[in-house]
């Protein structure tokens, strides 16, 4: 993806709002990050290069394709302040039994070792905060900001400001059988920007899942840009669940950026509730013959809320299979936005991709615009696609209603049903039951 | 239920002309008619789906006047619609789904609520009576199955809701012989001098297995003749053309 300099102010849609200058804004975040410790300092000249690329680069505007529909202005106009090292106390709401010791947590983008625990990671298994992996650094480098897209605006300005980091590395045929939890924390009483980041290598056979969570504390105005980079090597297989439950304030650009090797298997499911803007960019890059992607994503929002997920499946190789269902639903004005690209090279015959685009919008005001972007120039492959935007048929509330129950619960049963087929992924019996709860809550 | 000269329209185009009807405890009434004679919409008004718009005329249902009752409350005061094409809802199983009707009818009554063990015991006494499997009850409503298991699934639901009034819309449009039977026993075994049933029906095959007391023909929105159980088989024979001779010399005549 290209990003276009642009360094025209906006105009406010209020006339109240004030014109802000898109670069000299990302300049100013830049300017927030935290230096590099003693223990990171391998990490300099990474953050350098990038730091001096986002010096080139501005806030994208709506003028820009792959931000047609999610305008970034209500961000220009927060000022943002550092994070703070604040040490909550009560988080054990968000623990997972499963996880009770395969937990990494984060408090404003820092790493918390007393809220963290693996005692339950087999040996051999690297675990923890980047600045802790010592002599595997050079090892990790390989893999840090290695991705495609890495170029990318928001992913550009992580790297920058990269400090703490959460670290898995499995090594060949491991398999770990616990999940591991990685639990984002942001505290939300103050506007501060956080930078999360992600490094999963799975090495050649090995196995795991991996639950990603972003909470909050407090349901203020804050802005989480977290970067997640997964590198699944020769037959190995990551079920990876995402979690987006942040303050319905806050802004939200997360990327997750998979390079999956011959043979290897991905699954994902990406629950976005929260936040007053939020964004996954959710890119795989098959590198490999013969790889297998699952993709779930349901974007649940109401209120004023946008939700945004732009998806892309890149395919290199033959032989490979995608299978890609994503869910919306929005109430009140809540706008939702899926982008959703799949490439098929000359190269990558025999794949086998399908995609499913489906949205349920539950009040006149609410807004969804899906897009489905398949790009196929191999002659001999299966790809299917399609794109439903409904509401409640009046049919299935009056189905439940003639069997006593009322037009709410009706209503909330169908939304449930809805969303079912993308919670009932989750692999993880508590976290499932969780957001069973919540989206059985929802307001029809 | 005493219905009285209904109207009614959907988008502004009447489909109920003037009907009237009336159904008393212990009796069991057939409709058959036509294609778009409005005996399917018939249906779905009694049970207050809203796409319907009732224009004109009355209905009582046991000294209450149904056409104020919501939907749901209508169930609770026990009318029973089964659908010509129940709706899937996956990720509800069925038992969970049966419990929450069947509770909400209870609290209703002013029952206590039943508890998932107690409920368990219940639906399974009602399971025999379908010959259905134990299986279906951990599937999610109705999804995947076959036209036969969706039918007796609805008469499972009408087993356990025990309502005043069975209406019964098409319950044996695209079933073979087999789940004919299986259908029409179970919804025999749940006749009682206390309650209720309405069939509505394109075909007289269903009426070999569920005898009625009274069969109507509709047409155009509206009863055009009544009869016994007899004036099924002479439709079958002659098809409804007969009817509308008749009904057309009756009017000459007037």
């Amino acid at each position: 993806m290209t990003i276009q300099v642009s360094t025209v102010p906006e105009v406010g849609n209020l006339g109240i709002t004030t014109k802000v200058d898109r670069a000299a804004y990302l300049t100013q975040l830049l300017n927030l990050r935290s230096p590099l410790s003693e223990a990171n300092a391998g990490l300099q000249s990474t953050r350098d290069q990038a730091a001096a690329r986002v010096q080139e680069l501005a806030i994208p505007s709506t003028r820009e394709e792959e931000w047609r529909f999610t305008d970034l202005s209500p961000l220009l106009q927060v000022n943002f302040q550092a994070a703070s090292a604040i040490a909550p106390t009560n988080l054990e709401a968000w623990f997972l039994p499963e996880a009770a010791n395969s937990r990494l947590v984060f408090v404003n983008g820092q790493y918390a070792p007393e809220l963290s625990s693996t005692a339950d990671i087999p040996a051999g298994v690297t675990i923890g905060n980047l600045a802790a992996t010592g002599s595997l650094q050079s090892k990790l480098a390989n893999y840090l900001a290695k991705q495609p897209g890495a170029e990318e605006v928001f992913t550009v300005l992580n790297t920058a400001s990269m400090t703490d980091a959460a670290v898995i590395l499995v090594p060949r045929h491991q398999q770990v059988e616990v999940p591991i939890h990685l639990l984002f924390v942001t505290t939300g009483q103050e506007a501060t920007i956080s930078h999360p980041r992600c490094l999963v290598v799975a090495e050649a056979g090995s196995q795991l899942t991996l639950i990603e969570d972003y909470v909050a504390i407090d349901q203020g105005v804050y802005f989480t840009n977290p970067v997640t980079e997964i590198w699944i090597e020769e037959n190995a297989q990551v079920s990876h669940t995402r979690i987006q439950r942040e303050s319905e304030a806050a802004f939200h650009i997360g990327k997750t950026a998979v390079s999956q090797a011959r043979d290897s298997r991905y699954s994902n499911i990406s629950v976005s509730l929260g936040g007053q803007l939020s964004r996954h960019h959710l890119e795989v890059y098959q590198t490999g013959e013969q790889t297998e992607t699952q993709l779930h994503g349901l974007t649940m929002i109401t209120g004023d809320q946008v939700g945004d997920t732009h998806s892309t499946i890149a395919y290199t190789k033959p032989h490979g299979t995608s299978n890609q269902v994503h869910k919306c639903i929005a109430n009140d004005r809540a706008h939702a936005v899926f982008n959703g690209k799949i490439f098929v090279p000359k190269a990558a015959q025999l794949t086998n991709a399908a995609q499913l685009s489906r949205n349920l919008l539950l009040s006149p005001k609410a807004r969804v615009d899906t897009k489905p972007q398949l790009e196929i120039t191999a002659d001999n492959v299966k790809c299917a696609h399609g794109a439903t935007v409904s509401q409640l048929d009046n049919d299935e509330v009056f189905y439940l209603q003639s069997r006593g129950i009322n037009a709410d619960s009706a209503r909330k049963l169908l939304i449930y049903a809805f969303a079912y087929d993308v919670i009932s992924q989750i692999p993880v019996t508590s976290l499932r039951d969780r957001l069973v709860s919540l989206v059985r809550l929802q307001q029809a | 239920m005493a219905v009285r000269d209904l109207t009614a329209e959907v988008d502004g185009t009447p489909i109920l002309k003037g009907l009237t009807l009336e159904i008393k405890a212990g009796e069991i009434h057939a409709i058959m008619g036509p294609n778009g004679s409005g005996k399917s919409t018939f249906s779905k008004i009694l049970a207050g789906h809203p796409d319907y718009t009732v224009t004109g005329g009355t209905v009582e249902f046991l000294g209450q006047n149904l056409l104020d009752l919501e939907p749901d409350d209508r169930a609770k005061s026990g009318v029973f619609l089964a659908f010509q094409y129940p709706l899937e809802i996956p990720g509800v199983s069925n038992l969970d789904f049966l419990r929450v009707a069947y509770n909400a009818r209870r609290q209703h009554q002013g029952l206590e609520e039943l508890d998932a063990f107690d409920f368990d015991e219940l639906v399974q006494t009602k399971l025999g009576l379908l010959k259905m499997d134990e299986a279906f009850l951990s599937r999610s409503v109705n999804e995947g199955f076959s036209g036969g298991e969706k039918k007796r699934n609805e008469i499972l639901q009408m087993a356990l809701l025990e309502p005043k009034l069975g209406i019964l819309d098409e319950i044996d449009s695209g079933l073979d012989i087999d789940a004919l039977k299986i259908v029409a026993n179970g919804v025999n075994q749940l006749t009682t001098p206390d309650n209720a049933i309405l069939m509505i029906t394109h075909y007289q095959r269903l009426l070999n297995y569920i005898t009625p007391d009274y069969v109507h023909v509709m047409e155009a929105g509206r009863i055009l003749t009544t009869g016994g159980k007899e004036l099924a088989l002479e439709l079958e024979e002659r098809g409804y053309d007969w009817v509308r001779e008749d009904e057309a010399v009756e009017v000459g005549a007037r």
